[in-house]
């Protein structure tokens, strides 16, 4: 007793571990989470090593944690695809930005009257966009109008306008407004005179810039890895973005591989063409590589987000 | 007294006026894609005449014939009845796996002493929330792909033999499974956790000098105070239970066919019947039914959460 009020450390140990599970408890949990875990991205490395591999060793061994010999013959061939790949590239960089932009505006111009109690038609409002989370017209009514009437079609309006609008992000926003801005803040910028733009952009968005970069982050994500608008509504292959070019090469792949006897010379000479198996893993990396490298950074600001929404709205 | 009161009434029109054009274009964008292709829903019961340059897109619907529920009549195929049971059954099987493996691991995560350890697990397994279906399905073909896939050539090493993945319908509903576990469980996983760590810990201090060992600690203090979360989000996943994820269900089969018995879900279904048979009247029948039995569905789960117990229903 007397020898453990002796040493500081010894006793400060001891307290740490009351009311903790036991060391062995620990070690296995620590084992199924560590490889759950690791599954999560091993995938990815995979699929990296792939990229690097060299085109017979995969005729020989198959695709393999460690290649009979490395290269970089794929990524020469990505680069050599040129015009193809940075169109795409530059698809996906431009619909992701402008539809960012626009996107975050207009959900913290929707949130932010949403939060504030004094505002009359508050209720209309709420219901106006959360109806729209349980209740739609469906997918082919949707497309024949947004097609026929609203002109989408082989234009970059068609991949940036579908997605402007979540009524979750909306939600989200507006809990951050709740939980961050106190109302009497508000009060004193009117009684002092101030314009309800002027306060919110002046006074008021300084103070909820992490909710807002919650929210751009999850749309440019979204953003990012859309390739269902580009299924629906584009055919002009300069506007494909980087995602569905991947689809496609896989989709063209496919049919030549099965189709390849009945083309005859023609279909030889296009399955020697053929983007090779290595080449579509690193357009694989070179997808997945902005987020992976962005993904520390951001992942903070993600779960603050997740949390805040998910607190009853 | 009034010479005070006119320019207050006047700063409160003022008011709801400039915080109602905030609410413009965000209105504006729900009226017209949101709520517009509502009215669409009528096509399911019309002989859809497609629109020509002499007739344009709302007038061709005027001259469509009214056939009443003849679209519905797919329902009484043995696709739909596959379909509708494909949706609802990997629906329902992975909210239930997902809501214990997600709670499991966040309860887990919560005990661990080493907490960047545990930051850096949470990192990794939140990582694949953040592909799309196309990234992932480029994964799964490294290990299934017929000629060079890794699990294929293993296969082939061992017994002479490999299954041939995308034409054998048996294995697809456990690895559809696995895919939609390893997708999702890092974004609940975080949920829960971080609904955990904003626990007292006095709570769990006073249960532990009563004697509580961790397991009751769990069962009686972690659990009860999850309950709303796990909840609202069972709600939500319910009222969602006849909407699948059309990325996993597209892509990550790549569109095989023999596959279809088994990957076929209602959102497939429609984009499929709209675009190999340009049958709008019957896609839209599709849809819409999709969208009332989630509408009705999302409903009765809020009712009877709000019968139960209040504070814990969504609306």
């Amino acid at each position: 007793m007397s020898n453990v009020a002796a040493n500081p450390k010894l006793k400060r140990m001891k307290a740490q571990r009351l009311n903790q599970i036991s060391r062995p408890a620990e070690a296995v949990l620590h084992m199924i989470l560590g490889l759950f875990a690791l599954c999560c991205i091993i995938p990815f490395l995979f699929v990296i090593v792939i990229s690097f591999s060299a085109e017979d060793s995969i005729s020989r061994i198959g695709y393999s944690f460690l290649p009979a010999a490395w290269s970089l013959d794929a990524y020469r061939q990505v680069l050599s695809l040129g015009d193809a790949l940075w169109r795409s590239y530059f698809n996906s960089f431009l619909i992701t930005v402008v539809g960012t932009l626009i996107s975050v505006a207009m959900c913290v111009l929707y949130a932010y009257p949403l939060y504030r109690k004094d505002y009359r038609f508050r209720g209309f409002f709420t219901f106006l966009s959360f109806f729209t989370m349980i209740f739609g017209g469906g997918l082919i009514p949707t497309y024949i109008i947004c097609k026929n009437l609203l002109g989408m079609s082989n234009n970059y309006y068609a991949l940036i306008v579908p997605m402007l609008v979540s009524p979750f992000h909306i939600i989200v926003m507006r809990t951050f407004f709740q939980s961050s801005v106190p109302f009497d803040l508000i009060e004193a910028a009117t009684i002092d005179g101030s314009g309800e733009y002027s306060t919110l952009i002046r006074i008021i968005l300084p103070i909820v810039k992490p909710g807002i970069a919650t929210i751009a982050l999850l749309t440019a994500l979204g953003y990012w890895n859309e390739w269902f608008l580009c299924l629906l509504y584009v055919t002009d292959r300069n506007l494909y973005p980087l995602q569905y070019l991947l689809m496609e090469m896989q989709r063209n792949a496919e049919f030549l591989a099965r189709n390849s006897s009945m083309i005859g010379a023609a279909g030889a000479e296009a399955i020697r063409t053929l983007p090779s198996q290595t080449m579509r893993m690193s357009v694989v990396v070179f997808i997945v590589l902005p987020i992976a490298c962005a993904y520390p950074f951001f992942q903070r600001y993600v779960v603050a987000g997740l949390t805040v929404g998910s607190v009853k709205g | 007294m009034t010479r005070l009161q006119t320019p207050r009434r006047r700063q409160g029109a003022g008011k709801t006026f400039w915080l109602t054009t905030m609410m413009l274009p965000v209105t504006v964008w729900l009226l017209l894609i949101r709520y517009l292709p509502m009215f669409g829903i009528v096509m399911s019961f019309l002989d859809y005449r497609l629109p020509t340059r002499k007739m344009p897109f709302p007038r061709n619907l005027l001259h469509s014939d009214w056939v009443g529920l003849k679209n519905f009549r797919f329902l009484f195929t043995q696709e739909s009845v596959n379909m509708i049971r494909n949706t609802i059954g990997y629906n329902a099987l992975w909210i239930v796996l997902g809501l214990l493996i997600a709670v499991t691991f966040a309860i887990m995560m919560s005990e661990l002493t080493r907490k960047f350890l545990a930051k850096t697990y949470q990192t990794m397994m939140f990582f694949p929330y953040f592909l799309s279906w196309v990234v992932v399905s480029y994964f799964l073909f490294a290990f299934l792909d017929p000629t060079n896939g890794m699990l294929v050539r293993a296969q082939k090493a061992a017994s002479g033999t490999a299954v041939d993945w995308y034409n054998t319908p048996a294995y697809w509903p456990l690895i559809l499974t696995i895919c939609s576990i390893w997708k999702n469980t890092g974004y609940s996983t975080v949920l829960y956790l971080s609904a955990i760590t904003g626990i007292d810990r006095s709570q769990y201090e006073a249960a532990a000098v009563d004697g509580a060992t961790k397991w009751q600690q769990t069962l009686h203090v972690t659990l009860p105070h999850l309950r709303p979360m796990i909840v609202i989000l069972l709600i939500m996943n319910v009222g969602k239970i006849f909407n699948a994820d059309f990325g996993l269900f597209w892509s990550v089969p790549m569109n095989s066919a023999p596959l279809y018995p088994v990957t076929q879900v209602v959102d497939t279904y429609v984009y499929r019947a709209y675009t190999s048979t340009g049958n709008v009247g019957m896609s839209t029948a599709a849809g819409f039914l999709q969208n009332l039995v989630g509408f009705v569905c999302i409903m009765a789960a809020n009712g009877i959460v709000r019968r139960l117990d209040p504070d814990s229903s969504l609306f």
